[in-house]
């Protein structure tokens, strides 16, 4: 069955998301990777608030390639989360509530995911053009001399992901692998 | 051989096609193997993933966006004809301003900074590219293009076995590196393989195996053998597409192989995503 949210997440709504849910998520998702994590960090730590409201706020690592002209975004699938690692725990801890990326995390994100309440979505890398067909606002609202790595407020309808890390342990890609690996 | 006069700007010309073509059109060749992993693969996610891979590939041939908004770092292996004399400018300008202009006109990424331990700022162009040439008999120039994406080149790996190691450990250097990779260079990936050669060149011969069309054979029953066993090996780890758990975790196994030092056995092993994308242009 598919699972409809909205963003902002509320705890109630991630305590209700387990690994191997599909999901479809509308409302505002923000996008960043390596450099603007850098410097939301950076912000953080200096005691400065965040260009965006964090609380409840899903983050997808994502750079897309340059919308062509008349086109909300270009090609937009997920890079690789295990880069934004350093950073993630304390955003959670600032009351971000998703993730949307893909690809293996460390135990200390996992941690933090059980402890502040936070999920972790898939999204299909090297599908990014067939995700940007959900994705239809697109503002960068801070750092546009990063390019790709900017930070903007994306609006999307019925983006699909799938649950891979939940807020109870679970994680998805141990378990998946689990049930197929053979013995050669 | 008379020598034949070749205008760079045809070569412009010609990498500013490929890098679109790339990046928009999905080889034949990869898009018939995920195709028929959708036959065999036992996991119902892993099929899920695999109709959404070809569904994205329509998209992006239609609308000719990038497949993967990842649209890499511009990596050409190049052979030029020793008769040839190129005229109009410098041959390597010529290339960087081919990736340029693919690049700027094309609406591809721009995944480029430079000073990479320091400022790590984008040069805005996605040059320079990466050039391998080499010199080759006769009068034509033929040009290879291959995208590199970079989650899945962090994966990679260059291990400087023992000889005594023999076949086992190349099979267990490629499966340790692709079990490590799990999810993350976004599977079913594609295994360059190189065994030999010295520390530069073994990754080079990683790098180009990944050229290979899926389904064609080594010609040295040696090494097709082995490419068959290590991709048995891999399918068995359970990763599956995306590394949600599957049986179809990488599409193929290339090797390439050249003399190694007595001393030695250079082994590097290059993943590739899944957008395997190769193409060529003849000049």
């Amino acid at each position: 069955m598919v699972k409809r949210i909205t963003t902002p997440l509320t705890d109630e709504v991630v305590r209700d998301l387990r690994i191997g849910d599909e999901v479809l998520i509308s409302g505002v998702v923000y996008q960043a990777r390596d450099a603007a994590h850098k410097r939301m960090v950076a912000l953080i730590e200096q005691g400065e608030p965040l260009p965006f409201e964090i609380q409840g706020a899903v983050i997808y690592y994502m750079g897309p390639s340059p919308a062509r002209p008349g086109n909300v975004i270009g090609s937009a699938g997920p890079t690789t989360s295990g880069r934004m690692d350093a950073y993630a725990p304390l955003l959670m801890e600032k009351g971000l509530k998703g993730m949307i990326g893909k690809g293996l995390r460390t135990d200390a994100v996992k941690q933090a995911m059980v402890d502040t309440t936070a999920v972790y979505f898939a999204a299909t890398g090297g599908a990014g053009a067939l995700l940007a067909q959900r994705i239809t606002g697109n503002e960068v609202i801070a750092w546009p001399e990063l390019g790709a790595e900017a930070l903007a407020r994306l609006q999307v309808e019925d983006f699909p992901a799938i649950v891979v890390g939940d807020c109870h342990g679970g994680d998805l890609y141990e378990v998946g692998r689990r049930e197929y690996a053979r013995q050669v | 051989m008379p020598v034949r006069e070749v205008d760079v700007a045809d070569v412009t010309a010609a990498i500013e096609r490929l890098c679109k073509e790339a990046n928009y059109d999905l080889p034949k060749d990869v898009y018939a193997a995920l195709e028929a992993a959708k036959k065999t693969e036992e996991s119902p996610v892993g099929r899920a993933v695999l109709d959404q891979l070809t569904e994205n590939a329509d998209i992006a041939a239609r609308d000719r966006v990038p497949i993967c908004q990842d649209t890499g770092y511009a990596v050409l292996f190049i052979d030029v004809g020793q008769d040839v004399h190129f005229t109009g400018g410098g041959f390597e300008d010529a290339v960087h301003e081919g990736v340029r202009r693919g690049y700027t006109e094309g609406y591809l990424r721009k995944s480029v900074v430079e000073q990479p331990a320091h400022a790590r700022a984008n040069t805005k162009d996605n040059t320079p590219a990466v050039i391998h040439t080499r010199i080759v008999p006769g009068g034509g120039v033929r040009i290879l293009f291959m995208p590199k994406g970079g989650g899945a080149e962090n994966m990679s790996s260059l291990n400087m076995l023992k000889p005594a190691q023999g076949v086992q450990g190349v099979i267990d250097a490629v499966v340790e590196t692709v079990s490590k990779a799990g999810s993350n260079p976004c599977p079913p990936v594609v295994i360059g393989v190189g065994i030999g050669g010295s520390i530069d060149m073994v990754t080079v011969l990683a790098k180009k195996a990944l050229a290979r069309e899926i389904g064609s054979r080594h010609p040295d029953p040696r090494l097709a053998e082995l490419e068959d066993e290590l991709l048995r090996r891999i399918n068995a780890l359970g990763i599956g597409p995306q590394g949600l758990g599957g049986t179809t975790t990488a599409l193929a196994v290339f090797i390439e192989e050249m003399p190694s030092h007595i001393a030695s056995m250079p082994m590097a092993v290059n993943v590739q995503c899944h957008a395997q994308r190769h193409v060529v242009a003849e000049l």
